[in-house]
């Protein structure tokens, strides 16, 4: 009867831990999935999503996904906002949620990517004056990028965006950002995301790019 | 069994406990009561929680039972945890307090104009600097677009609220910077000597300034240099005034760089085109180079030397006014050398260590036949060579509060000769200070400090005490009063003939309103300046000057009106009357003058990635001598009003690799007449204009940039 009671405990506990976790996964999965429709994609939409991402975070604190959306859903919230007062608070609060991230996943590939975002959005505050620390500093990041995983599509992507929207005599150029952008699509379709949960954002924006690239 | 039975219901009715629903609402306001949107509401430790609404509302569920935390949290204020009971169904009115962050922590800002990317708020970007049309990338000439400052434009240094140029000092990292500007001649003035991309941190303080400085009766201008650069680069440049060239190299673990500089400017092929008023005889040639190293030698320590040399020779023709029809020369040849060192570390205890060391040496030997050609013509030999050291102990109390200590040394050697005459001193000079920055509240800050001085030469010891106070209203706009006592030794040329002299004195008062958002900026001041002590030069070398400066100053600055386009105005109205030198009784000096203004336009033109910049400037006539006139009369004349439009335009552009920018930039472009002053013969009956060498000059350049992207910096410099 012992040896029933210990069995049962012991399965008992181990489905409380897969609770746990599959609590862990229906959530982020609902969540990442939102953040992919476009109805998310306005400043109070990706302010909610962010709060969710912080709460889903210090709930479990040992994930560093979590961290991760929320900064994501930050620098996107930061990159649409009108209000270029809010930007440096959003982009102090998103690098609070990398540095989380980056603990318990050094020498990502992706934080860089939503680092070289946040550079990219202090740029936009006052480009006259930035532009010599934040430019050089958003390339530099995505170069990190690259050297943490060269397969991550969204290096690509982002290169390609930055070479679209810099002027030419800037070093913008439409058949780079092209050609770099049709390079971004090539690497999404080989990209295996680790799980449903992790970072897979981008593929359709790229495309959007690309036919803004080709006009 | 029985156990095991009571095990089974534990497990079997938990999922239950955790099924029951409990609704949290509520709503979250500001201490005045205003609603909060996109609060973040959370119960800890689980996912459960919601953002609040536009009118600050929020209501959820949670799975949680019992006492629980629930947490707060919106950027810009503190993060409240409460105690909550999920089963209560109150109705939750929770108020969050602004946190406390740089942004609105109020900063002394009585008398300065800082120039800073590390602090946000700040009235003017380094850039901002260097952006202006008409200043030739002279760090002094930007300067004076600011008010405070007058358009002295035909000796070199910053004039600033009834001040001399002498009044001002510059610091590059704490440390005295003697020659700031390269050596003169007669009407001419010399640029400012360092470029403006040398540094981070501008600071243009017209008074009041901290009691860390000394020996300025009137202005600091306390320049930062850049630590380390952002990326490895080399740069030519080719105008037709000179060539220059560059490199700069960051390791690759980026904690160390060097980089060396080099330039050669040869003006005479330009003057033999545009005629100046007088023919250049020597020159204009001028050869600079600086190296730089900088470390990083631990996460909080910063090592940087700095080495500049420069070698100039000019001379130019004029007409004599004592024997019309004959020319006079004057030559002269400066050897200049510059040499700073500083070491900056966290030594734990929140205290921080500062050293610096410098030494700069500079040679002026001026070959002159402007008096009677009988004796002999006149050779004039001036070398000043300073060593100094400065040590600097701060300790951050509480979150803002900072307490600092220090000391400098510095040793002074000033030689002169007149021909065979010579007439050399030494001085040592050794100071002190203790300065407190007090923050009663984060919006109202005391700045309470002194400083001792004794110099050798003048066997005298002083005491300066300095205090300000700033209170901050709100996010934007704050109060700022300063009170301070500001101690001179007067100029090596008056010591080296008399050693009975003390320091000059002057007293600064100055009350300041500013209002300072994302895209604009206004500020205004009131001083009141009293000078006592000042040189006399009659009857004999004395210390019976005296004289007062009182103004208003105004600032508007503007980048949000018009698109691509970043302008200010400002005005400064100043009353000013001193009795110094030779002067019989107090009047208003030859280098003050009543109203000044000045307005500084650039425009971006993306389309044809042009920068176009325009810089207009005013003042009222300055007096001059006239000896036609009766004592009682002294300087009662003035010159006409002084205008100036200055325009630039650059083009960038890729040549290969190379990201490339082309310059034109014309100053005076209107030709407008500028009279700064009169000489007059000895017998008074003939006089002559002090007017620009050349009344308008055009420039013509071309830079290229191979690694990282310095166009900016080059538009920046016109």
């Amino acid at each position: 009867m012992k040896r029933f009671f210990l069995a049962f405990l012991f399965t008992g506990s181990l489905a409380t831990a897969m609770a746990q976790s599959a609590q862990y996964t229906d959530a982020m999965t609902k969540q990442t999935s939102e953040l992919d429709s476009s109805g998310t994609f306005t400043a109070d939409g990706l302010q909610q999503k962010a709060n969710t991402f912080e709460r889903i975070a210090d709930a479990e604190k040992s994930q560093w996904l979590p961290y991760y959306y929320a900064a994501y859903a930050q620098v996107m919230q930061a990159l649409i906002l009108q209000d270029k007062s809010q930007i440096d608070p959003l982009a102090d609060r998103a690098e609070g949620n990398l540095d989380k991230a980056e603990a318990l996943s050094p020498k990502n590939s992706e934080i860089a990517c939503i680092r070289s975002l946040i550079a990219t959005a202090r740029l936009t505050v006052d480009p006259m004056t930035r532009g010599m620390k934040y430019g050089p500093e958003a390339a530099a990041l995505l170069e990190q990028a690259a050297e943490f995983n060269p397969e991550n599509p969204r290096i690509y992507m982002l290169r390609g965006q930055s070479l679209l929207f810099t002027p030419e005599q800037w070093g913008g150029s439409k058949s780079k950002a092209k050609t770099t952008l049709e390079l971004a699509l090539q690497k999404f379709a080989a990209f295996k995301p680790e799980s449903s949960i992790a970072p897979h954002w981008g593929e359709p924006y790229t495309r959007k790019l690309l036919e803004q690239s080709q006009k | 069994m029985s156990n095991i039975n009571r095990y089974l219901c534990l497990f079997i009715f938990t999922p239950l406990f955790s099924l029951a629903q409990n609704k949290i609402s509520g709503k979250v306001t500001d201490t005045k009561k205003r609603p909060l949107p996109g609060v973040n509401i959370a119960v800890k430790g689980s996912y459960d929680g919601a953002t609040t609404a536009a009118d600050g509302s929020f209501s959820f569920t949670t799975t949680a039972t019992g006492d629980q935390l629930l947490s707060a949290t919106l950027t810009n204020y503190q993060t409240l945890e409460l105690k909550i009971n999920t089963a209560a169904g109150e109705q939750l009115n929770i108020v969050l307090k602004n946190a406390v962050n740089a942004l609105r922590v109020v900063t002394i800002s009585a008398g300065s104009f800082e120039a800073s990317d590390d602090k946000k708020g700040t009235v003017l970007k380094p850039l901002d600097i260097v952006t202006t049309a008409g200043a030739g990338a002279d760090i002094a000439n930007a300067i004076k677009t600011l008010p405070g400052a007058q358009q002295t434009n035909d000796r070199e240094g910053l004039f600033v609220r009834g001040g001399t140029g002498y009044e001002t000092q510059t610091l590059i990292d704490g440390m005295l910077v003697r020659n700031p500007f390269y050596s003169s001649l007669p009407d001419i003035p010399g640029r400012g000597r360092f470029s403006p991309f040398l540094f981070k941190g501008t600071t243009f303080s017209s008074g009041g300034y901290s009691a860390q400085y000394g020996q300025g009766l009137s202005s600091a201008l306390i320049l930062e240099s850049i630590d380390l650069p952002e990326r490895s680069s080399s740069s030519v440049g080719v105008s037709v005034i000179g060539v220059s060239a560059g490199l700069d190299n960051l390791s690759k673990d980026k904690k160390t760089s060097y980089g060396i500089e080099t330039d050669y400017t040869n003006l005479s092929p330009y003057f033999n085109i545009v005629k100046p008023k007088n023919s250049p005889n020597l020159g204009p040639e001028i050869i600079g180079t600086s190296v730089n190293f900088r470390r990083k030698t631990s996460r909080t320590g910063m090592l940087k030397f700095y080495g500049y040399g420069n070698w100039t020779k000019m001379g130019f023709n004029s007409n004599s006014l004592e024997y019309p029809g004959y020319t006079e020369s004057f030559k002269l040849h400066n050897n200049n050398v510059y040499t700073n060192l500083t070491y900056r570390e966290n030594i734990g205890h929140d205290w921080h260590l500062y050293i610096g060391a410098s030494f700069s040496s500079n040679t002026d030997n001026i070959d002159a036949d402007t008096l009677l050609k009988n004796p002999a013509p006149s050779l004039i030999k001036v070398r000043s060579d300073l060593s100094q050291t400065r040590v600097m102990f701060y300790k951050n109390l509480g979150r803002f509060s900072v307490l600092r200590l220090g000391g400098e040394y510095q040793y002074a050697e000033e030689r002169s000769a007149f021909n065979e005459n010579k007439a050399n001193f030494t001085d040592n000079y050794t100071a002190a200070f203790a300065e407190g920055d007090i923050y009663f509240t984060p919006s109202f800050v005391g700045r309470v400090g002194g400083r001792a001085e004794y110099s050798s030469v003048l066997g005298e010891m002083n005491f300066a005490p300095r205090v300000s106070l700033a209170y901050k209203m709100n996010n934007f706009s704050q109060f700022s009063v300063a009170y301070g006592d500001y101690y001179q030794k007067p100029e090596p040329q008056y010591i080296r003939f008399s050693r009975n002299l003390g320091y000059m004195k002057a007293t600064h008062y100055i009350l300041s309103y500013q209002r300072v958002a994302m895209d604009y900026t206004f500020r205004t001041e009131i001083f009141y300046k009293k000078y006592t002590d000042l040189v006399k030069t009659t009857p004999a070398y004395n210390n019976n000057g005296s004289g007062y400066a009182q103004g208003i100053e105004l600032f508007w600055r503007d980048r949000k009106t018009f698109k691509n386009v970043d302008y200010w105005v400002s005005y400064s109205y100043l009353d000013t009357k001193r009795d110094y030198l030779n002067y019989p009784f107090r009047v208003q000096p030859d280098f003050a003058a009543n109203h000044t203004a000045s307005i500084v336009y650039k425009h971006f033109l993306p389309k044809l990635s042009t920068n176009l910049g325009l810089t207009y400037s005013f003042a009222t006539g300055r007096p001059y001598y006239n000896p036609n006139q009766p004592t009682d009369k002294f300087m009662s004349d003035r010159t006409m009003t002084y205008n100036s439009v200055g325009v630039s335009a650059s083009y960038l552009t890729s040549i290969r690799k190379a990201f490339t920018i082309f310059v034109l930039s014309v100053s005076n472009v209107l030709g407008n007449k500028q009279v700064f002053g009169y000489h007059y013969s000895t017998d008074g009956m003939r006089r002559d204009e002090v007017v620009p060498n050349v009344p308008r000059f055009i420039y013509l350049g071309m830079f290229m940039n191979f690694g990282i992207d310095r166009r900016q910096d080059v538009i920046n410099n016109l």
